[in-house]
């Protein structure tokens, strides 16, 4: 079974929230990322595994050492899903506008 | 009309929580069963093209309103709301829920918290402000809340783009 990955499943935990903010700033080996967590290196590992999934973070090969850093392109899709949620509350509150505007007429 | 009335949306991705602010050109107590009354409730819930249909609505701490979001090719979506709180014509809170047809909640749902005030301003100008709070157990289910309106419009649009077609061909 192909296992459904997108962003909102990688924003949904604090660990890889975490991650995001710190390579957010500079791109960072796998080590020096662990290094900041008190979980073990392979949960560490398992959640940068999802980020890559999801296409958050993306990989980069220097000399022998692998580097990661944030894909900012997908990040926008998150802002861009919320602008939809932003829309159908806009309509819906346009519609409630007409309906107030409407009964505020009856009542005169 | 007037078109100056705040609209505010921000969403805390780390708390999941979603914050909207809207104020109405209207007073307190109409502003105040718009939101809690059945009738006009299903006038303007859904957005359009979709439409709510609200089967029952108890609206009283504990009471529940049993609706179903209805799309342009009669698809239902059904929802329940149970209210938590209520503080008349100030605030009220409820658990919101997607349902199957027999009323059974699909968990997590959503908390939301409503508050209603007049701002000041001449009688006949009457602003009330709604601030709402939604606070999201799991960012997935905001996502199917989306999907399915994003579903309805497509194939609204797809529909208008057939009847296009078929009209410029005569």
């Amino acid at each position: 079974m192909k296992v459904r990955r997108d962003v909102f499943q990688a924003i949904a935990d604090p660990t890889r929230r975490a991650i995001l903010l710190l390579i957010a700033a500079q791109s960072m080996t796998p080590n020096s990322i662990a290094e900041e967590f008190h979980t073990s290196r392979q949960a560490v590992s398992r959640h940068i595994q999802i980020l890559t999934e999801c296409e958050l973070v993306k990989q980069e090969k220097k000399g022998r050492e692998i580097y990661y850093h944030i894909n900012a392109n997908k990040m926008k899709e998150i802002d861009k899903w919320m602008e939809q949620f932003k829309r159908i509350f806009e309509t819906q509150f346009n519609q409630l506008d007409k309906i107030l505007s409407t009964i505020k007429k009856q009542k005169k | 009309m007037i078109n100056d009335l705040l609209f505010d949306f921000t969403v805390d991705k780390a708390t999941k929580t979603v914050f909207v602010t809207r104020e109405f050109a209207a007073g307190l107590s109409l502003v105040w069963d718009a939101f809690t009354k059945q009738e006009i409730l299903d006038q303007w819930w859904a957005p359009q093209p979709w439409v709510s249909k609200t089967k029952f609505m108890d609206f009283k701490v504990g009471g529940r309103r049993f609706y179903a979001m209805v799309g342009p090719e009669g698809q239902e979506r059904w929802s329940i709301q149970k209210y938590t709180s209520i503080s008349p014509k100030t605030n009220f809170q409820f658990l919101s829920a997607f349902a199957d047809k027999d009323e059974n909640p699909e968990l997590p749902g959503s908390d939301w918290d409503l508050n209603f005030s007049e701002q000041k301003g001449p009688d006949s100008n009457r602003v009330t402000k709604v601030s709402i709070t939604i606070y999201n157990e799991s960012l997935d289910r905001m996502e199917k809340v989306m999907d399915g309106f994003k579903e309805g419009m497509a194939r609204t649009m797809n529909n208008l783009e057939n009847l296009l077609a078929t009209l410029s061909k005569k």
